[in-house]
């Protein structure tokens, strides 16, 4: 029974800490982006997308204080309570680590079947926060984002990767 | 006892470890953010941080709305032209007869000995973006703590009340919508002066008026302004149109929906009114005190 072999694995340059800073700010970016009308149903939490990336692919790198001050950096954004997101965010960095050698043992595509649930339990507990708080059900669409956050995670992974592909030696013949 | 080998590599705390101090750190800030007001100056300083990002964030929206601008044609120019221009004529009617009921009603005000309306302060802000969250009605507009916005100013469009400034940035302000949940303004109706609570329900164009008894006289296509009974918003100003009233046996009080007349869900440019109340005027002073030896200088 050798159905599930290990995902070939690329040689890649070491990841710098300044990188994994620099693809946060984008997703911070694009979440801060005017969504609105059906844009902000569907839209996936870029952040939350990037932190399980980096915590799955650079457990070592990618930490749980980096992940707790972009949430704190969301929750400013959004002017909602300090430390939803943190939380959230937080509690999604744990399960990317500590599942971080599972995931990695299958290919990118059945790896966002792995992730899809963390993101649901994501959205979850910023829902379960804000209701505590008083808010409304927001309703069932709310979680469509998380799907979609799934379907972006192989080409989020490829997009990532670019940059950190060692570059063709020019000497070699 | 148990001897336990020291580890290879120093890895600090366990993940564990590490998840339950920083839920504990978030469930500490929830709580005093929620309950206690000590953390507005930490949001201010990361709000300050993220003013770059947001304005990045917002540069293809508003370089898409210029070119948009620059490419319209003569035609539309020439209409949009001639509307501004009726609708200058007419207003200028309006503008006439409000200066002679202005003077009129003052001179009724001091005949009744009444207090004087409290005259209004406006401040042109645009929208920066609408708050990404379906939670909430808000919106963030591009005038802040620096141009002495202060929380609690209301917020209108060119028909009517959009809501209140919530909390103010160094940069920026937040604006809850009228359309937000938590967000009440005490009105009157129009017609015949009933006064009653409007709240938001959470959905786009769609107010509340709650309580009120089955028996009171609002009807459909009612207009409902601000009463200025809170001290927040002046009142007269248009809030919102009765769409429904339904009047059921069963129920202690009329369900009545109303839609706002200002457009919450699209406007850039809205209008930041700072109501200046006429404080009743000092005290006589008394004989000065005498200055001895000392030279005025000029």
């Amino acid at each position: 029974m050798a159905t599930s072999r290990p995902a070939p694995q690329e040689i890649l340059l070491p990841v710098k800490p300044g990188y994994i800073a620099l693809t946060l700010a984008a997703a911070l970016l694009l979440n801060l982006l005017p969504w609105s009308g059906y844009g902000l149903w569907i839209k996936p939490d870029f952040v939350a997308l990037v932190v399980l990336y980096w915590c799955i692919e650079q457990p070592r790198k990618m930490g749980f204080i980096g992940a707790w001050l972009v949430g704190l950096f969301m929750d400013v954004a959004d002017g909602t309570l300090f430390g939803q997101h943190a939380l959230a965010y937080t509690i999604l960095a744990y399960a990317g680590i500590v599942l971080h050698r599972r995931v990695r043992m299958f290919a990118i595509t059945p790896q966002a079947l792995h992730v899809i649930p963390l993101f649901l339990m994501n959205d979850l507990i910023i829902v379960s926060v804000r209701m505590l708080g008083g808010a409304d059900f927001p309703g069932w669409h709310y979680f469509i984002g998380s799907f979609v956050a799934g379907a972006l995670w192989p080409p989020l992974a490829a997009l990532l990767k670019i940059p950190l592909r060692p570059k063709p030696d020019p000497f070699h013949v | 006892m148990e001897y336990q080998a020291p580890p290879f590599f120093k890895t600090g705390p366990t993940p564990l470890a590490r998840l339950l101090i920083l839920s504990a750190l978030s469930l500490a800030l929830l709580i005093s953010d929620a309950r206690f007001n000590y953390l507005a100056p930490l949001r201010q300083v990361a709000a300050v941080i993220l003013y770059p990002l947001q304005r990045i964030a917002l540069a293809p929206a508003s370089i898409a709305r210029r070119v948009g601008d620059f490419f319209v044609t003569h035609s539309s120019l020439r209409t949009q032209n001639d509307r501004l221009e009726r609708e200058n004529f007419e207003n200028a009617g309006m503008l006439q007869e409000l200066k002679g009921l202005r003077a009129e009603n003052e001179r009724l005000r001091a005949l009744l000995g009444a207090r004087k309306r409290f005259g209004v302060d406006a401040t042109a802000a645009e929208v920066v973006y609408a708050a990404r969250d379906p939670f909430s009605r808000r919106i963030v507009i591009d005038k802040g703590m620096r141009d002495e916005v202060k929380a609690g100013q209301p917020v209108v469009d060119e028909n009517g009340l959009l809501g209140q400034v919530t909390r103010v940035y160094p940069w920026l302000a937040e604006v809850t919508l009228v359309t937000d949940k938590s967000h009440f303004v005490p009105v009157q109706n129009l017609r015949n002066g009933l006064r009653a609570v409007l709240s938001g329900t959470g959905s786009d164009g769609v107010l509340e008026l709650r309580f009120v008894p089955v028996n009171a006289d609002h009807a459909n296509g009612d207009e409902l302004v601000t009463s200025g009974i809170d001290g927040v918003y002046p009142p007269g100003l248009p809030v919102a149109r009765i769409s429904q009233v339904e009047r059921s046996a069963t129920r202690l009080f009329a369900r009545i929906t109303c839609t706002p007349l200002a457009g919450v869900s699209n406007h850039t440019q809205v209008l930041l009114l700072s109501a200046q109340r006429d404080l009743p005027p000092r005290p006589a002073e008394q004989a000065k005190p005498r200055v001895k030896g000392k030279a005025r200088k000029r």
